[in-house]
């Protein structure tokens, strides 16, 4: 059985368990590397309480999946996973994982650092924090499309 | 006339609605699109507002207002994407 590549839930996930997963049938792996992005309990100066997570159903899996193809196409990697949440979620709480396998270490170091700086840009959701002055969107950040660029992909975001 | 699948999300759906089913003139671009949902003026002139940050997909692929509609497409409106 194929294992998915992309998850998109509300459910929490379990960051040993998917990196056991991602190269369990590998026995080519040498290097997994991971990143996990949670909610801060501040943002713009204020101290948020909440933030609820929307997406493009559809649209979100298949513009991951085109990410990691060409991840697994720029980087010489052997596998590649993307959970993220929806939903409301609270400080501390996890809300995105990317994790990648290689033989070694400097290319999933890569890829996993391309897949968070694509997604942040290209992938359809959208947080709303709630503050104490009430909920909010969170505004894109000019910064983030400067991540993306410097691998040459120069579609703007923000 | 073309029949389209028009999807908004985040502040535009809270200000829009979810989406409709609309009628648009064959050969019409996304800009054209948008420029005749800004037409309708109230809400869809505020936030569809040229100088405000609206992006746009076409058949859940992110696109550029230059590129042509088709029948039957699903289009969609929304601000800048803010995940991960």
């Amino acid at each position: 059985m194929t294992k998915p590549r992309v998850s998109i839930q509300t459910a929490d996930f379990d960051l040993a368990a998917e990196v056991r997963a991602l190269h369990a049938s590998d026995p080519g792996v040498g290097a997994v590397t991971s990143f996990i992005g949670t909610v801060r309990d501040r943002n713009d100066g204020a101290d948020v309480s909440q933030m609820e997570l929307e997406h493009y159903p559809g649209m979100t899996e298949s513009a991951i999946e085109a990410m990691i193809d060409q991840a697994l196409h720029r980087f010489d990697i052997r596998a590649a996973r993307v959970v993220h949440r929806v939903g409301l979620l609270r400080p501390g709480e996890q809300i995105v994982l990317v994790a990648v396998a290689s033989a070694h270490r400097g290319m999933a170091f890569q890829a996993c650092e391309f897949l968070i700086d694509y997604l942040k840009t290209q992938a359809p959701f959208w947080k709303k924090e709630t503050t104490a002055a009430g909920a909010r969107w969170v505004d894109a950040r000019v910064a983030d499309d400067a991540a993306l660029a410097r691998w040459g992909i120069t579609q703007a975001n923000s | 006339m073309m029949k389209i699948r028009l999807r908004y999300f985040a502040a535009l759906r809270e200000a829009l609605g979810p989406g409709e089913e609309i009628e648009v003139p064959p050969a019409s671009t996304l800009g054209q699109l948008r420029d005749q949902l800004l037409a309708r003026g109230g809400q869809y002139a505020e936030v569809l507002a040229r100088g405000r940050a609206v992006r746009c997909a076409l058949n859940l692929a992110m696109s550029e207002e230059s590129v042509l509609v088709s029948e039957g497409a699903e289009v969609a409106f929304f601000p800048p994407v803010t995940g991960g």
